[in-house]
């Protein structure tokens, strides 16, 4: 992999005229790119399969009437039977198990956005001060506590508060992201200059005035990132509202998988349509705002 | 309003108008305390309360109704003769470690070339990040009918009958098929930070080192990976962090099976907790596993950040 590398050195000096020419007919070439390694592109083309081969096969098997599936199952459907989808949609619930993980997740991801960036603004700000030092520590340790030990407790006391519903989850979500988002928030926020807000200050705001106008605009760009790390946290999380909820009518899609699984695990076109249903929103946001999202996550971990 | 910047700014001009300094001092600094102690206290309830509560239960013999009684340690002296336990803390250990190395291998390996001059980069890099918001749970489900049903016809059909068996329903193999599953699905998000690490790396590094004629593994060892090392490590930690978690794609593939031969120690936790009045013995064990997992992300941040280097 890595011995493309030379490929990337520069233009062989080969003869004295040729500059004057070889630009122009090197940049028809290949695109202006100086040198593409076709050989790595087609070694990537051919990994980026055992990304895409799943997931055609999840389509496929979706299309698929029951007696087609036997051989290996990755034929195309001889005829395509869309009652499949009909049939998830009405045996998960799908509208139900939609409209929660999307009441979950949008709650979560707004709940975590103004909560998260001011608690960190705070911290962030007053860090000389040993109260709030102290509680950066303190959030940042909670990285190190895996949910299992959280779960048992935590599903007691959910029922014991009543907020072992939709509502307790944006909760739970919002909660347990802090850490993290503390974590890379607070470094953001020391990367802006304090001239910012003393400017505003000037102009008699207050601290509050100061973070939603001044400092909440400029966090933007990590907005995005948090909000995308915690829109797909929440949107594909299995455990939390498998543990937390209570009523079934709560289900989110994940929990509607599982629990479909159990009951009619014979039915595998069904059951793969209702997969593709649950995995589809997603996929159809990322593709959408797929540069978005890369860049997004990109930017949290360059901090 | 104004004089919050006597504090900022001048912090001796504060013993010459003692007055205004400390009318600001206990202004401003109020707003501050109030934007975190609603959060503080409310993290304290959900979080740091449920550890702590667990922790009392563990002393007790709680099975997470009726009454309980306080035990010792009895709970963590059991945990070391629990054949099930212990088999989830190895079979647990293993999965992660294999994870995490080929996670990270894998990733790297695609973010090179992902990074260098190849064509459709931008679709390449989008077609390996779709995993990264693919339920690993769905993911499991679809993996679990490809290893009962597609893999054995294929490799059947290669003549290969030796291989041709459900994958998931050996006893001693079929934590291969959860770590290929977790592999598919969590290489995508190293891949991106590992990406991101890389275009940090300045091209005429690179340059230079094409001068001096170093080949290109040569250039890998002195120059890229020293250079992402600390991408290494934190990627290292937080996936070795988050695989010791696995819940999910177990629940998917094998619940536990054949047997409890891939029963994770999350899945345990919530086995004994919640379905088999352990309620007090399991928090014992995951009180165990919190240690386990603040030891090793230590000692993995000490060994790996020794490993880093900085050119600035």
């Amino acid at each position: 992999m890595t011995d493309t590398l030379t490929q990337t050195s520069a233009p062989l000096p080969d003869s004295p005229d040729a500059p004057t020419r070889a630009p122009r007919t090197r940049r028809r070439l290949d695109g202006g790119n100086g040198g593409t390694n076709w050989w790595l592109t087609i070694l990537i083309a051919v990994c980026s399969l055992t990304v895409l081969i799943p997931l055609y096969f999840t389509v496929v098997t979706a299309l698929k009437t029951p007696d087609q599936l036997g051989g290996t199952g990755f034929e195309l459907p001889t005829s395509i039977r869309w009652e499949n989808f009909a049939d998830a949609y009405q045996l998960t619930n799908f509208p139900r198990a939609l409209m929660n993980t999307a009441l979950i997740t949008v709650g979560a991801v707004f709940l975590t956005l103004l909560t998260n960036s001011l608690v960190a603004y705070a911290i962030a700000r007053n860090m000389h001060k040993k109260f709030f030092k102290g509680l950066y520590f303190y959030f940042l340790a909670a990285i190190f506590v895996p949910f299992p030990i959280i779960m048992l407790p935590v599903v007691k006391e959910t029922a014991l508060l009543g907020l072992d519903t939709p509502v307790g989850l944006i909760l739970l979500y919002t909660v347990y992201g802090l850490s993290f988002n503390i974590f890379i928030f607070v470094a953001y926020i020391n990367s802006i200059p304090v001239e910012l807000e003393e400017a505003a200050r000037l102009d008699g705001a207050s601290t509050w005035m100061v973070f939603w106008r001044v400092i909440f605009p400029l966090l933007s760009p990590m907005n995005a990132t948090v909000g995308i790390l915690t829109c797909v946290w929440a949107w594909n999380d299995f455990l939390l509202p498998l543990v937390v909820l209570s009523d079934p009518t709560a289900q989110t899609l994940p929990l509607a998988q599982f629990i479909f699984q159990g009951q009619f695990n014979t039915n595998y076109p069904v059951a793969f349509a209702s997969y593709l249903m649950a995995l589809a929103p997603l996929l159809v946001v990322y593709v959408i705002a797929q540069k978005w999202v890369v860049s997004g996550v990109t930017r949290g971990s360059v901090k | 309003m104004s004089s919050t910047l006597t504090r900022a700014k001048t912090p001796a001009a504060a013993s010459t108008t003692p007055a205004r300094a400390r009318s600001s001092i206990a202004r401003t600094p109020r707003t501050f305390y109030w934007m975190v102690v609603p959060a503080v206290v409310i993290f304290f309830g959900l979080h740091t309360i449920p550890v702590l509560s667990g922790m009392f239960f563990s002393l007790t013999n709680y099975a997470g109704y009726g009454t309980w009684d306080l035990v010792g340690f009895s709970n963590y002296i059991n945990l070391f003769q629990d054949d099930r336990v212990l088999n989830s803390y190895g079979f647990t250990f293993g999965f992660a470690i294999v994870s995490t190395l080929l996670v990270n291998v894998i990733a790297l390996a695609i973010a090179l070339g992902l990074n260098s001059k190849i064509k459709f980069q931008a679709a390449f890099r989008g077609v390996f990040f779709i995993p990264y918001v693919l339920a690993i749970l769905i993911i499991g489900y679809v993996f679990n009918y490809l290893f009962a049903n597609s893999f054995p016809a294929i490799f059947t059909a290669l003549g290969l009958p030796g291989l041709s068996g459900n994958l998931l329903a050996s006893p001693d193999f079929a934590w291969i098929g959860i770590v290929i599953t977790t592999v598919w699905q969590a290489a995508a998000f190293n891949v991106i930070l590992y990406l991101a690490g890389l275009q940090t790396i300045s091209a005429d590094l690179y340059e230079a080192a094409a001068i001096d004629g170093a080949s290109g593994w040569r250039r890998f060892r002195s120059i890229t990976f020293p250079l992402i090392g600390a991408y290494f490590t934190i990627n290292m930690v937080l996936s070795f962090k988050s695989f010791l978690q696995v819940f999910d794609q177990i629940v998917a593939l094998t619940a536990g099976g054949p047997g409890t031969s891939t029963e994770s120690i999350a899945l345990v936790i919530f086995r004994g907790g919640f379905q088999g009045g352990e309620y007090g013995y399991q928090m014992a064990n995951a009180v165990v596993y919190l240690f386990v997992i603040i030891i090793v992300s230590f000692l993995q941040l000490r060994i790996l950040q020794r490993r880093e280097a900085s050119f600035s």
